[in-house]
């Protein structure tokens, strides 16, 4: 067989899904947080969509105006919203200081990371700790799991499910934005300690960025849907 | 060339692999290799022998509740002995006989035909099959067994407590499930059953997470989407669709959780228990129920897919014809992928739901058909007029598309939503997922055991035993569930633990024993296999490189089966893995590794993929030596 006359015809292709390759160019651990992103989505979503269809078929429901109108330490009644706004605020600015820290990873400066990412763990923890507060006023108000205290717009009783809902869900948040900041913390000591210098690549950075962003932009769905509508 | 393909230089391994977990060189001790190994060729095996375990449990427990429905009255003083409190007077406990079904269903469905299916054959096939020296993180692989093994312990456990294991049903609708008071196996047995859950899906999605971006990312080069084996194609869109149905579960559960621990009302209202009205209003056990199915429907197609797959495989391989469309059956793989998760309101037809919603669901639900019937009608024309070899493996892959016809044809009866009323909860039901999941899936992975054996233990499994073992299970599957079409048409309803006491149901007591004693055989064989499977590991007959004379990559690794799979650099993949029989080759198969240069008798013009100049090099050649085509 004259083989060397067809050497074109074995030629195989170099195109980005031909193998050999990641066809998006990504990292394997980067993809592998995408799809688990993907997956939360889901959880978050089931659980958002039981708390639209619990909340329907609900004869009445608190006003949350009037449910969340203290600012601890400062304020009992009367400014509606202020607090939650300053912890989502807040949660926000944590994203954007993870975009720095993840900017900086870019450009390999070791110093700015890590002072990204502690302003990022900071946001974070304020953001928790203004949840333990809240959960603590609206706990001294009578409001918990199986208990709800708040009354509707023209004061009928609303049964139990705007609390459960709301201690679950924004337990549930809060829950993933501890294991952020925990994440957050153990990347930040790898930073100091120069683990990623020695690698060469900030991409860890890259794909915790991912899941803090991903955390903050459920808060805006949890956020929409039990403080605004 | 071919040669330049397989060059021994174990210096390339090293300079070859993206991930460093190719170390050749390193001590392994025996925790490293079997217990904590990284190496997905061994996790396989440690999804395998725990699947095989899981399942012969999961059908002791069968048997057992089969032996009160064909006895209802009868003492048998060896139940006492075997479970104690849960059998006195040797007559099975009502309450235990519901925890019977239930972790039978449990433990069939995700432990052994979820876990079981994929954690074998995903782990095994996808590195070895796309030409990948491990999975992309094999850390997470490890983890996602030693999850999906602390999961069966704790399922296990339940047996173990006080009031017996969960025993609502594996659906665990609420309010049995949300209520610890409201039966024995609500109690303790239920919080195992939920803890032992969610392990298994934090083990499902690092599972799923890594076969995807395995399948993406580590692909050898030629191995565009198009010349991955079907087998690859049913894992990818099956991790696919449990990394999304999953945490639906997940969400479920941890509403249920707060109800049953928190006082909250998610999934109850006006409640009366045990005499004393119970405070909790708002809530709606169908809210679960729409969860519990968002994931449960995709679920039987996580453990269908896989197990389609691995028979379309099998069935090219020893039919030596390429599959039957190709690109249909992948089509067809994605269709039902999509179609799985707007289906899943056909199990709750019969809960008030509003018609015009259930009409919706019934025609999603009936177009799952079409590409269910692709399939069928693809496998079958691979058989037709096919060269067919029938192996143990090439049994059973029949096997299972018979199941699966059985099985599919009275799915058409139950996803029609007038039907269903008068067939929901009877045994009609029962009969057809044992068919269409059940045995069909199981049989799907036995091909699986059966033909990738070799590649898993260096040793061929005996084939006489496998033939016994095929028609035992296969006749025994079909004298179990056929009968119980007709109970179901007659109203006997599933579940009940001794429905033969109903005046209009004593009937079918007869029916009862025979199926009862058709289990049992079924049951006894699979002590062919257990044996079988045991005694070849050890001392099987030794297989060569390609006992099967496939064309996919895993039979291009050496029979050692050694760390990093290739030992030199992974080879170029030049051309589909259905090149069987193909015209012109002195072979029934071409490797996909032979490159066409090589096969220039047999070359076709679409395998160049319209490549005008190639194609015509490929004529040229031919009418050169035009006289070799003469002589044919």
């Amino acid at each position: 067989m004259s083989t060397t006359s067809v050497a074109p015809i074995d030629q195989i292709k170099t195109t980005p899904w031909a193998g050999g390759r990641s066809p998006f160019s990504v990292e394997y651990g980067k993809m592998m947080m995408w799809f688990f992103l993907l997956s939360d989505a889901f959880t978050f979503s089931a659980l958002l969509i039981a708390y639209g269809s619990l909340r329907f078929s609900a004869k009445a429901w608190p006003m949350p105006d009037e449910v969340f109108q203290s600012i601890p330490f400062i304020k009992e009644h009367g400014a509606p919203l202020v607090f939650v706004g300053l912890m989502t605020f807040i949660l926000i600015m944590s994203s954007v200081t993870m975009v720095l820290a993840v900017e900086a990873g870019h450009r390999g400066a070791k110093k700015e990371v890590s002072w990204w990412m502690f302003l990022t763990v900071i946001g974070g923890l304020i953001f928790l700790s203004c949840q333990a507060l809240e959960w603590t006023h609206l706990h001294e108000e009578g409001a918990w799991w199986g208990s709800n205290p708040f009354k509707s717009a023209t004061g009928l009783p609303t049964g139990t499910n705007f609390t459960n809902l709301f201690f679950t869900i924004t337990g549930f948040h809060g829950f993933h934005v501890f294991t952020g900041v925990v994440i957050n913390i153990i990347i930040l000591i790898n930073v100091l300690k120069g683990t990623y210098a020695k690698r060469g690549s900030y991409l860890m950075v890259e794909k915790v960025g991912l899941y803090w962003h991903f955390v903050d932009l459920v808060w805006v769905f949890v956020f929409t849907f039990f403080y605004l509508v | 060339m071919a040669t330049a393909l397989t060059v021994n230089n174990p210096e390339l391994v090293h300079v070859h692999n993206d991930h460093g977990h190719g170390d050749h060189h390193h001590k392994e001790t025996f925790l490293t290799k079997y217990i904590f190994s990284q190496d997905h060729k061994m996790i396989a095996k440690q999804f395998l022998i725990t699947g095989i375990i899981m399942a012969v449990i999961a059908m002791i427990l069968s048997v057992l509740f089969r032996i009160q429905l064909a006895y209802p009255n009868t003492a048998f003083p060896f139940l006492q002995t075997l479970l104690g409190r849960f059998a006195p007077e040797g007559r099975l406990d009502p309450n235990f006989y519901l925890s019977l079904v239930t972790i039978h269903g449990t433990i069939m469905v995700f432990f052994v035909l979820t876990a079981g299916l994929s954690g074998t054959f995903s782990n095994l096939l996808i590195p070895l099959q796309l030409g990948a020296r491990d999975m992309a993180s094999p850390f997470l692989n490890m983890l996602s067994y030693w999850f999906f093994f602390t999961a069966c312990i704790i399922m296990l456990s339940s047996f173990f407590v006080q009031k017996g294991p969960a025993s609502g049903g594996w659906t665990i609708y609420p309010p049995l499930s949300a209520l610890p008071k409201a039966m024995p196996g609500s109690e303790m047995g239920m919080t195992l059953w939920l803890t032992s859950m969610v392990l298994f899906v934090a083990s499902q999605l690092m599972g799923g997470i890594n076969y995807i971006s395995t399948i993406l990312n580590m692909r050898t080069k030629g191995m565009d989407l198009w010349k991955m084996p079907l087998t690859i194609w049913a894992f990818f869109v099956t991790a696919i669709l449990g990394v999304l149905s999953f945490p639906v579960l997940v969400a479920g559960v941890v509403l249920l959780v707060f109800d049953r621990s928190m006082g909250t009302s998610f999934y109850l209202s006006d409640i009366v228990l045990n005499g004393s009205v119970l405070p909790n209003e708002g809530g709606s056990p169908i809210l679960f129920e729409h969860l519990f199915w968002f994931l449960g429907h995709p679920e039987v197609y996580i453990v269908i897919m896989p197990a389609m797959g691995l028979v379309s495989e099998v069935m090219a391989v020893n039919a030596r014809k390429p599959i039957f469309g190709y690109h249909a059956m992948v089509y067809s793989l994605i269709g039902i992928t999509i179609l799985s998760f707007i289906v899943w309101g056909h199990h709750m037809f019969v809960t008030g739901m509003n018609p015009f919603l259930g009409g919706v669901f019934m025609i999603t639900t009936l177009i799952i058909a079409v590409p269910s019937a692709v399939k069928t009608f693809n496998w079958l024309a691979t058989l037709w007029r096919g060269n067919i070899r029938f192996t143990p493996a090439m049994m059973f892959s029949i096997g299972f598309v018979s199941f699966f016809i059985s099985g599919g044809l009275t799915g058409i009866f139950l996803g029609n939503a007038a039907l269903d009323i008068n067939l929901h909860d009877t045994y009609f039901v029962v009969a057809h997922f044992h068919l269409v999941m059940g045995s069909a899936a199981i049989f799907g992975m036995l091909a699986g055991v059966y033909h990738w054996f070799p590649k898993m233990f260096g040793r061929l499994m005996d084939e006489k035993l496998g033939y016994l073992h095929f028609w035992l299970t296969f006749i025994g599957a079909y004298l179990v569930f056929f009968p119980m079409h007709f109970m179901g048409l007659d109203g006997v309803p599933r579940r009940y633990y001794a429905f033969t006491e109903f005046e209009s149901m004593k009937q079918w007591l007869s029916v009862n024993t025979f199926i009862t004693w058709a289990a049992i055989m079924s049951a006894l064989a699979q002590v062919a296999f257990l044996y079988n499977f045991v005694s070849s590991i050890f001392f099987g007959r030794k297989a060569s490189q390609n006992p099967w004379n496939a064309n996919t990559l895993e039979w291009t690794t050496p029979v050692e089966r050694i760390h990093g799979n290739w030992p030199g650099e992974i080879p170029t993949v030049y051309r589909w893995s259905y090149d069987y029989s193909k015209p012109g080759h002195d072979q029934d198969f071409i490797p996909q590794t032979v490159p066409f240069s090589q096969t220039l008798n047999s070359n076709l013009p679409h395998d160049f993929e319209d490549d005008p100049e190639v194609e015509k090099m490929q004529t040229e050649w031919l009418k050169k030596n035009s006289p070799s085509q003469e002589v044919k």
